[in-house]
């Protein structure tokens, strides 16, 4: 697609460790357009928090980005230095975690927090920003703002931490918003109030998002395009018509299979066998190959992509017809 | 029907909030205000018969770990009663071996499990003791409970961070299983997991309970492992039960209107992006829930009533029990 306006190419992020080299994400792109909503999948260690947080370029020792290249708008962030990353992040890029508690400074007031962000940034006058923290609160849902400018995270409820979070990612008008399980520990019916918020706010301000989360019930819903990582690295990339509906990738399909909705309720649940591999003993080949029942001797060789239509892309030597 | 295994008459626990020696001095000095009391559990009566596996989904804070732990007899009851084949929890607690009958899986086995021990021991420890199984046989069975729940036999030397979150979890129920219960506890014991393993745990329980026809309350929040893995689903909210139905029935139709809410909400595999409707209000503070109906302020047809009377739990079809004012059976 031509309008995007963001840029993954070829990132590889790995961690040095005493132990051995983790190469948490490998040859990882995508790109991500206005009003767009690219959901990443995968279980836990697949890689998916770490592409969030290359992008926000938060790797710390003894991790760093190996090779490739991010950009947004053009510009090329991975040669910024801390201080040209700091004026990014925030501002351009915002980021949303799972844990709101995490997230918020227990000692500040709301208000406090959301002039900080904005002052960071910023030089506002008070007038103006109190208008902004205001609308801020009021396009993610939260009742009376000017109420809730003066409370403390403690005083709400997890919903509604989730929502401030969400309102200070939004004050200053970023171009992406990366959220890495937004909802994960919010409750059905209130996970549903917030991503129609967020859907809403995607739609209205031309934003583009990228959602991180092992859910593939939420994304179904709610992403426009689906991306699938297993040990580090991307399996499946399409539209969400594509993923959910045709998913060609054995990964995706068993993945797929093994949410409870999908089977027939008391019958035994397709599962994958095995576990993960250690991303420290990766050979060249499919990660995947060792849990695949359409597994060959050339999946040790290294996986080149096939590009099945305009938007859909597979790594797999051996994919299931559609 | 079956005999039941398993009966809870008005059971309720209710903790008071933010007590401590010093505050309960100063109110009764000041006569200051009432310690706040949380009512985590309220007037909750259930069944379970043999071989049966219950359902409890409710979101956070409704009550339903406290009503797992009181059922698993580590928590003492407010008031209400709790038969166990129908004898009283109180003098079965008292005789340790056949407390051992009740067993609880928990939702985070790290934290669940001695980290000081090894898997033989954490296992084979209870058996033991109780003599369900004498020392010198200890390692074989220990062997042949691990074998079940799909551990390898050399797990036994193994520390409990040695393993991955799903073998863990697999543990913590080889560690239930050793002691032959007849009642198992689930809490959340598959909401940490990865899909693929939460799917492995699922599968294994599904296999215990066909081969063994354990008897099994399972705890959770997510209405998709529930319809899969329950005979009969009771839905709480705010520590009462407001609905309690089979599950075929209570997901094709549902009566109570929380219950509807929280199907609709429920997150599904589909080709269409949803079009998400704003549910209107927050989950109130169990501190102090509302007045008569706890749902009445997100209720689309409350009325007067419902903010007044507390609806009871009654039948509205054979075997289809909800707590609402205003829906009758259809």
């Amino acid at each position: 697609m031509s309008k995007a306006f963001f840029q993954v190419d070829d990132l590889n992020t790995w961690f040095f460790t005493r132990k051995g080299t983790i190469k948490s994400v490998r040859d990882i792109s995508f790109d991500v357009s206005r009003g767009e909503v690219l959901g990443i999948v995968g279980e836990s260690g697949s890689g998916k928090s770490v592409t969030g947080m290359s992008i926000m370029g938060q790797i710390d020792e003894p991790g760093r980005i190996v090779s490739g290249s991010i950009s947004l708008n053009g510009e090329e962030l991975t040669k910024l230095d801390f201080e040209e990353m700091r004026r990014y992040r925030g501002n351009r890029i915002a980021m949303v975690f799972q844990n709101p508690l995490m997230t918020l400074n227990p000692l500040m007031r709301v208000r406090d927090q959301m002039y900080e962000a904005i002052g960071a940034h910023e030089d506002v006058p008070r007038n103006a920003m109190h208008k902004r923290c205001i609308e801020a609160l009021r396009a993610v849902g939260i009742p009376s703002p000017e109420e809730r400018l003066n409370a403390y995270p403690h005083e709400m409820s997890g919903g509604m931490r989730q929502r401030v979070v969400i309102a200070i990612a939004l004050l200053l008008g970023p171009d992406l918003i990366i959220a890495d399980e937004p909802t994960t520990a919010l409750d059905v019916t209130i996970q549903a109030q917030i991503i129609y918020q967020i859907r809403r706010q995607i739609d209205e301000r031309g934003l583009g998002m990228i959602w991180i989360t092992h859910d593939l019930s939420t994304l179904s819903e709610l992403a426009d395009r689906i991306m699938v990582m297993y040990a580090g690295a991307m399996m499946e990339i399409g539209t969400t018509e594509e993923i959910i509906g045709g998913a060609r990738h054995p990964y995706t399909r068993k993945l797929l299979d093994s949410v409870p909705s999908r089977n027939v309720p008391g019958e035994k649940l397709k599962q994958i066998p095995g576990n993960m591999p250690s991303l420290m003993a990766l050979g060249e080949g499919c990660p995947f190959a060792s849990r695949c029942e359409r597994v060959t001797e050339i999946c040790r060789e290294p996986v080149p992509a096939t590009q099945l239509s305009d938007t859909h892309r597979i790594w797999c030597l051996h994919p299931f017809e559609n | 029907m079956n005999e039941p295994i398993f009966e809870a008459n008005d059971l309720s626990r209710s903790f008071t909030v933010g007590s401590s020696p010093f505050r309960d001095l100063a109110n009764h000095f000041l006569h200051d205000r009432q310690p706040t009391v949380l009512r985590a559990v309220d007037n909750v009566s259930i069944t379970l018969a043999e071989g049966e596996t219950l359902g409890v989904v409710g979101e956070s804070g409704c009550g339903k770990s406290t009503l797992a732990r009181l059922i698993a007899g580590i928590l003492p009851v407010s008031s209400g009663e709790r038969r166990f084949r129908g004898e009283a929890y109180e003098s079965l607690l008292a005789r340790k071996r056949d407390a051992l009958k009740i067993q609880m899986v928990f939702q985070d086995p790290l934290s669940s499990l001695n980290p000081r021990l090894r898997v033989g021991e954490i296992v084979g420890e209870a058996a033991v003791l109780h003599g369900v199984v004498p020392r010198a046989k200890v390692k074989d069975y220990v062997v042949e409970i691990l074998a079940r729940v799909g551990l390898p036999a050399d797990s036994v030397g193994r520390y409990p961070h040695q393993f991955s979150g799903g073998q863990r979890q697999r543990v913590g129920i080889a560690r239930a299983l050793a002691v032959k219960p007849q009642m198992l506890i689930c809490d959340e014991a598959v909401a940490a997991l990865d899909v693929s393993v939460q799917a492995q745990i699922i599968n294994l329980l599904m296999d215990i309970k066909r081969d063994s026809g354990l008897a099994m309350i399972f705890i959770s929040h997510d209405l998709g492992v529930i319809r899969h893995l329950c005979d009969r689903v009771a839905v709480m909210y705010l520590g009462r039960v407001v609905e309690l139905a089979k599950t075929s029935e209570l997901f094709a139709s549902p009566t109570h209107p929380y219950t509807r809410m929280l199907l609709e909400g429920m997150p599904k595999i589909s080709m269409q992006r949803r079009k998400f409707m704003p549910i209107q209000g927050e989950i109130p503070s169990p501190l102090n829930p509302p007045a008569g109906c706890h749902f009445h302020p997100r209720c689309p047809i409350a009325t007067d009533h419902c903010r007044e009377i507390r609806p009871e739990l009654r039948e509205i079809k054979p075997g289809h029990m909800h707590a609402c004012l205003n829906i009758e059976a259809r």
